[in-house]
C-alpha cells in the first residue's frame, strides 16, 4: 500500500463522512454496509477474471442463490408443508439426481453409436417425466397451506450467519455444473453459459413458489444483530444513549446498521486476506502466468481447464456468500430486485475501474462504484432540471426528459465502463 | 381418434407461430454469426442493436402515420423499415469507430471485445430507455389476420380453426428475401467472396489485398440491417419492450452456438431449431391428445412439458447439449 492508494481509499471515506453530516448518520451508515458487500461481489469477480482472465455475466445468478440459501437455512420450518409435502419434494429431487447420474453413466460406459444416444436420451426424458409426476402434486399440495403468510416449504430454522456460507456452497454447486460444461472451449462460451444460468436461477426464484413463495416474497428473514425494536424497550439502551445525548430511535436503527457493518466488515476481512494470501502463492502465480500464456502453462504440463474450473467455483462462491449476506441485510428476498444490470454489470465496472487483478484495486472500486451509483440518479435528475429550466412549464418534451433521468445510470454506468476499458485498462490500484 | 384435427391443432399453436419466430430468430442468429466470423467477438450488444433498429421504425411509423399515410392492409411499419435501416447503420458504425476499432487494431482479446461490447449494451440499453422508455409500444397496424380461426372453420367446415396472421406471413416472405439477397451477396459478388475469405483466414485474405477495414465496414452494415428487419418483424409480430429484446439475446446466441458460430447457414437451421423446440417443450398438448387417444384416455391436465416462464430453460438445456456433445455447432464453426 503506498500513499496513493491509501488517500484514494480516505478520499471514499470522505464521501461518506460528508454525506454522514449533511444528510444524516444513517444513511450514510446505509451505504456503507452496502459498499461492504458490493466490495465482497467486486472481490468474487475478480478472483475470476483478475486472476483468470474468465469472462462470466451470471454474477446476478449466484447472488440470487445466496438469498435462496439465506431463506432455506434460516427461515422456521414449515411443519404442516413438511409433513406433506416434503417426502414428495425431497424423492423428486432424488429422481432428478439420479436420472443425472444413470445419464452419465449410460454416456461412460457404454460404447458410442446410436444406441447410447438413444439410451441416454431415454432415461433423461423418462427422469424428467417421473420427477415432473413427483414434484407437482407435492408442490401444489405445500402452496395451497396458508397461501398468504406461507404456502412453501420454510427454511431449517439455522442461525441466519450459517447461511452466509451455504450460499457460497450453492453458487460453487451452480458454478462447477456451468464450468464443467462450458470451460475448456472457446472464451466466450462461459460468458453466453452463464447469462443463460443467471436467467434460469432467477425465473426458479420467481416461479417455484414452494421453495421461495415466488413474487410473493419471503419476509422477515431472522437478523444476526439486534431488532430495532427490542433495543428502544431495553433500559441499558436508553440509558446509554440518553448518556451520549442521541435520539432513541435514531440510535437504535444506527446501532443495527454498526452491528450489520462490523459483521461485513468481519467477513469482507477473512475473503480479502485470503485472497490475497492465494495470489501471492505459488498458485496465484501459476494462475496469473495460465491467464498470460495459456499455450505456455499447457506445454508445462498444467491442466488448464481444471484450474479455471477451480478458480471460477471460488470465485463465484464468494458471490454467493455476498448474496446470501445481502439478503439478510434486507431481511427479504424479493425476485424481481435481481436485475443483471445491477448485479452483474454494476460488479464489472468496480473491478474495472477498481482495477483488476489487484484485490485491494477490487475493493475500492466496489466502495466508489456503489457510491456513484447511489448518487447517479439524483445527479442525473439535478443535470436534466437544469437543462429543461429554459423549457415552458408543462411541455411534454420537458416531462420526458425529467421521466427518463432514471436511465442515466444505464447511460453513465455503461460509458464509464468503456472509457475505462479504454483509457485506463489497469484502473485505479493497477495490479502489482 | 382424429387425426386431422389434431393436426390443426398443433399447426395453429405450433408449427405457424414456431415458423414466424424462428424467422426472427434466424435473422437475429445471422447477425451474431457474421459478427462472429469477421470480428471474431460474441456481440452481446446484438440484442439492444435490434431493439434500436425498431425503436427509430416505430418513431418514423408514427410520424408517418400522423401524416395519413398508410399502406393498407399491410403494416405501415415496413415502409418506415429502411429509415430504420438507415439509423441502425449510422449507429453500428459509430460504436465500430469509437469502441471496436481500437481493440481491433491493439489485437486485443477476444474477451476484452465481448466486454466492450457489454458497456456498449447497457449504453444503447439506456438510450433506447431514455428516447422511447422502457413500456410497451405496439405499432402494428393494417389487417390483422389473413385467414381467422373463425373463417376456417366456416370454410372447411372443421371443428379447430388455423389463424394465419399477417404478421407471420410478413416475417415468413422478409426473410425469405433477405436471406436469399444475403446468400447471393456472400457467394456471388467480389465483396461477398473477400468477406468469406476474411473470415476463413485473415492473414492470407490480408496477402491478397483484401481491405480489412472495408470488410469490416461491409459486415456492420449488413448486421444491422439484419438486425433492424429481425426486431422490427420481431415487434410486429409480438410487441416492442426494451427487456424482451435484451432477453432475446439468449435464444439468437444458442441459435448460433446450434448451428456453429461463424457458420450463416447454421445460424438459420438453429433459429428454427430453438424456435420449433421452446414453443413444443411449452406448449399444453391436452387438446391434442383429446382428439388422438380414445374417450376414456383423455388427458385432464394440460399435459404441458415446461411453463412457459421456463423458455429460456428449453434454448439453455440445448445449448448445454450442444456444447458438451458438439462445440463447433451442427455445422461445422469455429470453436477455438
Amino acid at each position: 500500500m503506498n500513499y496513493r492508494n491509501i488517500s484514494l481509499f480516505a478520499m471514499v471515506f470522505f464521501f461518506l463522512i460528508v454525506v454522514g453530516l449533511i444528510q444524516s448518520w444513517n444513511v450514510a451508515f446505509g451505504l456503507l454496509n452496502l459498499c461492504l458487500l458490493s466490495a465482497i461481489m467486486a472481490l468474487g469477480v475478480n478472483i475470476q477474471w483478475g486472476y483468470a482472465g474468465l469472462f462470466s455475466i451470471g454474477t446476478v445468478g449466484f447472488v440470487a442463490l445466496g438469498g435462496v440459501a439465506a431463506v432455506v437455512t434460516s427461515m422456521p420450518p414449515v411443519e404442516e408443508a413438511w409433513r406433506t409435502g416434503g417426502p414428495g419434494i425431497l424423492t423428486a429431487v432424488l429422481t432428478a439426481i439420479i436420472t443425472i447420474i444413470a445419464a452419465m453413466q449410460v454416456w461412460k460406459r457404454a460404447s458410442a453409436g446410436i444406441i447410447r444416444n438413444l439410451l441416454m436420451i431415454f432415461v433423461l426424458v423418462g427422469g424428467f417425466f417421473l420427477f415432473r409426476s413427483l414434484l407437482d402434486p407435492a408442490a401444489a399440495i405445500i402452496e395451497k397451506i396458508n397461501p398468504a403468510g406461507e404456502g412453501y416449504l420454510g427454511g431449517l430454522g439455522l442461525p441466519v450467519i450459517f447461511s452466509w456460507l451455504v450460499g457460497g456452497v450453492f453458487a460453487a454447486g451452480a458454478a462447477w455444473i456451468i464450468g464443467k460444461i462450458s470451460l475448456g472451449l472457446r472464451a466466450d462460451y462461459l460468458a453466453i453459459a452463464t447469462l443463460g444460468i443467471a436467467e434460469i436461477i432467477i425465473a426458479i426464484i420467481k416461479n417455484e413458489d414452494w421453495l421461495t413463495r415466488g413474487v410473493k416474497n419471503v419476509i422477515g428473514i431472522p437478523r444476526p444483530t439486534a431488532y430495532e425494536v427490542d433495543l428502544q424497550k431495553s433500559e441499558t439502551f436508553i440509558n446509554n444513549v440518553n448518556w451520549l445525548g442521541m435520539e432513541v430511535i435514531q440510535a437504535s436503527s444506527l446501532y443495527v446498521k454498526l452491528s450489520y457493518g462490523i459483521l461485513f466488515l468481519i467477513v469482507l476481512g477473512i475473503i480479502l486476506w485470503m485472497s490475497e494470501m492465494a495470489l501471492n502463492s505459488p498458485w496465484g502465480r501459476m494462475m496469473r502466468a495460465i491467464r498470460d500464456n495459456e499455450e505456455a502453462a499447457e506445454a508445462m504440463g498444467k491442466d488448464v481447464t481444471k484450474r479455471h474450473l477451480q478458480v471460477f467455483i471460488l470465485g463465484s462462491a464468494v458471490c454467493g456468500i455476498a448474496g446470501a449476506m445481502m439478503t439478510s441485510l434486507d431481511g427479504l428476498l424479493t425476485p424481481q430486485s435481481y436485475q443483471p444490470l445491477r448485479f452483474t454489470f454494476l460488479i464489472w465496472v468496480m473491478v474495472i475501474v477498481g482495477g483488476s487483478g489487484n484485490n485491494w484495486g477490487a475493493v475500492l472500486g466496489g466502495f466508489l462504484m456503489w457510491f456513484f451509483w447511489v448518487e447517479v440518479e439524483p445527479i442525473g435528475h439535478w443535470i436534466l432540471s437544469i437543462l429543461t429550466a429554459g423549457m415552458a412549464e408543462g411541455s411534454s418534451l420537458k416531462e420526458h426528459l425529467l421521466d427518463s433521468a432514471a436511465h442515466m445510470r444505464l447511460i453513465t454506468m455503461g460509458a464509464i465502463l468503456l472509457l475505462s476499458l479504454r483509457f485506463a485498462p489497469k484502473g485505479l490500484i493497477p495490479e502489482k | 381418434m382424429d387425426i386431422l384435427h389434431a393436426l390443426i391443432v398443433l399447426a395453429n399453436f405450433i408449427i405457424v407461430p414456431a415458423i414466424a419466430y424462428g424467422s426472427q430468430l434466424a435473422l437475429g442468429a445471422l447477425g451474431i454469426t457474421l459478427v462472429v466470423g469477421v470480428l471474431r467477438f460474441s456481440n452481446f450488444a446484438h440484442g439492444e442493436t435490434m431493439a434500436f433498429g425498431t425503436m427509430i421504425v416505430i418513431l418514423i411509423t408514427w410520424w408517418f402515420t400522423a401524416m395519413g399515410l398508410s399502406i393498407y392492409p399491410l403494416p405501415t411499419a415496413l415502409l418506415a423499415l429502411p429509415f430504420g435501416v438507415i439509423g441502425c447503420i449510422a449507429l453500428v458504425l459509430f460504436t465500430d469507430k469509437f469502441v471496436y476499432k481500437f481493440y481491433r487494431k491493439a489485437k486485443a482479446t477476444p474477451v476484452v471485445l465481448v466486454m466492450a461490447s457489454l458497456g456498449v449494451t447497457f449504453m444503447m440499453n439506456g438510450l433506447i430507455r431514455f428516447i422511447i422508455g422502457p413500456g410497451d409500444q405496439r405499432f402494428a397496424d393494417g389487417a390483422r389476420f389473413i385467414i381467422k380461426a373463425r373463417d376456417f372453420k366456416t370454410l372447411t367446415g372443421l371443428k379447430e380453426g388455423l389463424a394465419i396472421k399477417v404478421t407471420q406471413c410478413i416475417t415468413l416472405v422478409t426473410a425469405i428475401i433477405v436471406v436469399a439477397a444475403l446468400f447471393w451477396f456472400l457467394n456471388k459478388t467480389r465483396t461477398g467472396k473477400s468477406m468469406r475469405a476474411y473470415s476463413d483466414n485473415e492473414d492470407l485474405a490480408l496477402l491478397s489485398g483484401i481491405n480489412p477495414e472495408r470488410v469490416v465496414t461491409i459486415t456492420w452494415i449488413i448486421v444491422a440491417i439484419l438486425a433492424t428487419v429481425a426486431g422490427t418483424l420481431y415487434g410486429l409480430d409480438k410487441t416492442f419492450k426494451p427487456f424482451t429484446y435484451f432477453q432475446l439475446l439468449l435464444p439468437m446466441f444458442a441459435a448460433a452456438v446450434v448451428g456453429g458460430l461463424g457458420n450463416p447457414v447454421g445460424a438459420i437451421v438453429g433459429g428454427f431449431v430453438i424456435a420449433f423446440s421452446e414453443i413444443s417443450f411449452t406448449y399444453a398438448y391436452k387438446k391434442v391428445f383429446t382428439y388422438i387417444l380414445p374417450t376414456e384416455w383423455a388427458p385432464t391436465s394440460l399435459v404441458q412439458l415446461l411453463s412457459t416462464d421456463y423458455k429460456f430453460a428449453v434454448s439453455f438445456s440445448i445449448l448445454v447439449l450442444v456444447l458438451l456433445f458438439r462445440p463447433t455447432g451442427l455445422f461445422k464453426g469455429q470453436s477455438t
